[in-house]
C-alpha cells in the first residue's frame, strides 16, 4: 500500500479492512445459522429420554408402587386428568406470583444496584444488609407474612421477591463496576459527566451481567413461591402440593412439581431470548 | 496569567508548558523535574524504555491527574478541571462502545455536550466520510478491523474539538503493516485538522513521522535526557521519508539516546 505522493492516503486503505471484516462475519454467520439450534436441543432431550427410559424401566421391573415412585403415564395421565380441575388455574396462581414477584425483585434491585454502585458509603451501608438479608430462612418468613398480609397474593410477591433479588444486585453491580477504567477515563476527556458516564457507558456494559443475574434468578422464583403458599394459601401448584403428598397422590404431586419445573424453563429462556436481543454485540469480538 | 513571565513577542504562543513537573505513587518515583514547552498547534512526540512515566506526563497533562510538583499549563488553564476541558485523550486500545456503531461512536463526545443523538449523528457523518470510514457508518466495532476500530476512536478524540490531543501509544497494539498505513494516515488526518498533539510512543520512527519535535525520556524516574527537532518535507511519502539521510541519522540518534536512557 503506497499512496500516491501528494495525496496523502485518506481513503484508500478502507477496502482490504472492509472484506476482511465482511468474511469473518460471513463466516460466523453460517455457523451461528446452521446446526447450532440442532446442538443445542438435542443434547437435553436425548439426556431426557434416557432419564425416563431408566425411571419407568425402574417402575416396571421393580413392581413399584405408585404412591412410592409413579411410572410416567401415570405422571401424565394425572397430569391430564387433573389439568382442567386443578392444575389449570393452580398454574395461572402460581405463575401470576412468579411474574410479579420477580418484576417487584428487578425493579427492587436496579435502585438498590445503582445506590450501592454511586456511592461508597451507600456500598457500605447497604451491602451487608443485602447479604444479611439472605440468610434469613423464608420458611421462618412465610409463616409470619401471612399472618401480616393474609391469604392473598402479597406475601408471596414478597417471597418470591426475597429469594430473587440478590442475584440481580450482585450480578448488576459487578457490571456496572467492571467497566475498563481506561473507557471512564475516555469518557471524562470527551466531556462526559457522571450522569452520562452512568447512562452511555456503565449501564449497557452491565446489561450481559444484569441478563446473568435475571437467569439465576428465574430458577429462584419458583421456590419462593412454593414456599410462600406452603405457609398460607387457597390455591397455587404448592397449595396443591400440600394438599396432595399427604394423601399419597404421589402422581400428582409429580405432576404439579413437572409443571413448576417446565414454568422455569421457559422464564430462563425467554430472559436468554430477551439479552439476545437487548445486547446483540455480547460476547463477539472480545479477545 | 501567561503573560507575566518572558516577553511575549519572541515566544511563540504556549500551547502547553510543563515546569519541573514530578509525580510519584507512593514510594515510586513515576517523573520528576520535566520541563516543556510545545507551541499551538505543535506536534510532539515522546519516546523513552517503558515504565519512564510517559502516561504518566499524558495524565498530568489531560487534568486527569495533577502533579505532585511543578506546574502545568495547558493553553493558560491551570487547574485540572480546566485542563479536561481542553484535552481529549486518546489510549493505546480503542475502547469503542460495542452497541454503537461507528456513527454513534464517533458521535459520544457531541452527546455528551448535549448534542441530541440523531442531530449528533449527522454532525460526524461528513468527517467519518472524509476520513474514509463512510460505507461502515452503520457497523458495530466488532466488525471491523483492528486498524478501522483504530481510526473510529481517533476520530471520537477528534470529534470532542478540543485543542489538545493526548495519543498514548495509540497504535502500538496493531501489526506492524496497519501500524505504518495508519501512521501516515494520523500525519495527513493532523494536516487537514491542525492541533497541538503529544504522541507517546515506543517506536522511533512513528515518533520522527508524527512529530516535528522529539523528546526522549529517561527510566524511572522519568526525565527528560535529550530532544531533536525534526523537519521534514510535508508532502513526502513515507517510504520517501524514510529513505532520507536526515532521517536515517536522527533515528540512529534516537535509538543510540534510547539505549542509553533505559
Amino acid at each position: 500500500m503506497s499512496p500516491a505522493p501528494g495525496t496523502p492516503g485518506l481513503a484508500p486503505p478502507a477496502s482490504p479492512d472492509a472484506k476482511k471484516a465482511s468474511a469473518r462475519k460471513n463466516a460466523r454467520a453460517a455457523a451461528r445459522r446452521g446446526t447450532s439450534a440442532w446442538r443445542r436441543v438435542l443434547p437435553p432431550v436425548i439426556v431426557l429420554i434416557l432419564i425416563a427410559a431408566i425411571w419407568d424401566l425402574v417402575v416396571h421391573l421393580g413392581h413399584v408402587q405408585d404412591f412410592i415412585f409413579p411410572s410416567i403415564e401415570n405422571v401424565f395421565r394425572s397430569l391430564f386428568k387433573n389439568w382442567s380441575g386443578i392444575l389449570a388455574s393452580a398454574t395461572w396462581v402460581t405463575f401470576q406470583e412468579m411474574l410479579y414477584g420477580f418484576a417487584i425483585a428487578i425493579a427492587v434491585a436496579v435502585v438498590l444496584s445503582l445506590a450501592v454502585h454511586s456511592s461508597a458509603t451507600l456500598r457500605g451501608a447497604i451491602y451487608p444488609l443485602l447479604i444479611g438479608s439472605q440468610a434469613v430462612p423464608i420458611v421462618v418468613i412465610g409463616p409470619i407474612l401471612a399472618i401480616i398480609f393474609g391469604y392473598g397474593i402479597s406475601p408471596k410477591l414478597i417471597i418470591v421477591a426475597i429469594s430473587c433479588f440478590f442475584p440481580i444486585v450482585v450480578n448488576l453491580v459487578d457490571g456496572l463496576g467492571s467497566v475498563d477504567p481506561d473507557l471512564i477515563k475516555v469518557m471524562r476527556t470527551l466531556d462526559g459527566s457522571r450522569l452520562a458516564t452512568l447512562f452511555r457507558v456503565e449501564v449497557p456494559s452491565a446489561l450481559p451481567s444484569f441478563f446473568s443475574g435475571l437467569r439465576i434468578a428465574a430458577v429462584y422464583a419458583p421456590i419462593g413461591a412454593v414456599f410462600g403458599e406452603y405457609a398460607g394459601s387457597q390455591n397455587g401448584l404448592g397449595y396443591v402440593l400440600i394438599q396432595a403428598t399427604p394423601q399419597l397422590n404421589t402422581d400428582l404431586v409429580f405432576a404439579d412439581v413437572l409443571l413448576l419445573t417446565v414454568m422455569s424453563i421457559i422464564l430462563f429462556v425467554l430472559l436468554s431470548f430477551l439479552e439476545k436481543v437487548c445486547c446483540p454485540w455480547a460476547g463477539k469480538g472480545r479477545k | 496569567m501567561t503573560s507575566s513571565a518572558g516577553s511575549p513577542a519572541q515566544e511563540p504562543q504556549a500551547g502547553i508548558r510543563l515546569e519541573e513537573v514530578g509525580r510519584a505513587f507512593g514510594p515510586t518515583v513515576a517523573v520528576s523535574g520535566v520541563s516543556l514547552t510545545l507551541p499551538l498547534h505543535g506536534h510532539l512526540s515522546i519516546i523513552g524504555p517503558s515504565g519512564c512515566g510517559k502516561s504518566t506526563l499524558l495524565n498530568i497533562i489531560s487534568g486527569l491527574d495533577d502533579p505532585d510538583e511543578g506546574t502545568v499549563e495547558v493553553l493558560g488553564a491551570t487547574t485540572p478541571g480546566d485542563r479536561l476541558r481542553r484535552c481529549a485523550w486518546m489510549p493505546q486500545r480503542d475502547l469503542l462502545l460495542p452497541w454503537r456503531d461507528v456513527l454513534g461512536n464517533a458521535a459520544l463526545a457531541l452527546e455528551n455536550q448535549g448534542m441530541h443523538r440523531k442531530a449528533a449523528r449527522s454532525q460526524v457523518t461528513g468527517l467519518v466520510e472524509r476520513f474514509g470510514l463512510g460505507s461502515f457508518e452503520r457497523k458495530l466495532p466488532h466488525q471491523l478491523s483492528g486498524g478501522m476500530r483504530q481510526r473510529v476512536s481517533f476520530l471520537r478524540t477528534l470529534v470532542a474539538g478540543k485543542e489538545v490531543l493526548l495519543l498514548d501509544e495509540p497504535f502500538g497494539a496493531l501489526d506492524s503493516i496497519t501500524r505504518a498505513d495508519l501512521q501516515f494516515w494520523l500525519r495527513s488526518a493532523l494536516l487537514e485538522e491542525p492541533r497541538t498533539t503529544v504522541l507517546v510512543t515506543h517506536d522511533v520512527e512513528e515518533a520522527l513521522l508524527l512529530g516535528d519535535e522529539v523528546v526522549v525520556m529517561s527510566a524511572r524516574p522519568g526525565r527528560v535526557a535529550a530532544r531533536y527537532a525534526t523537519s521534514f518535507p510535508a508532502g513526502a511519502s513515507r517510504r520517501e521519508l524514510l529513505r532520507l539521510a536526515e532521517f536515517t541519522e536522527l533515528r540512529d540518534e534516537l535509538l543510540a539516546r534510547l539505549e542509553e536512557a533505559s
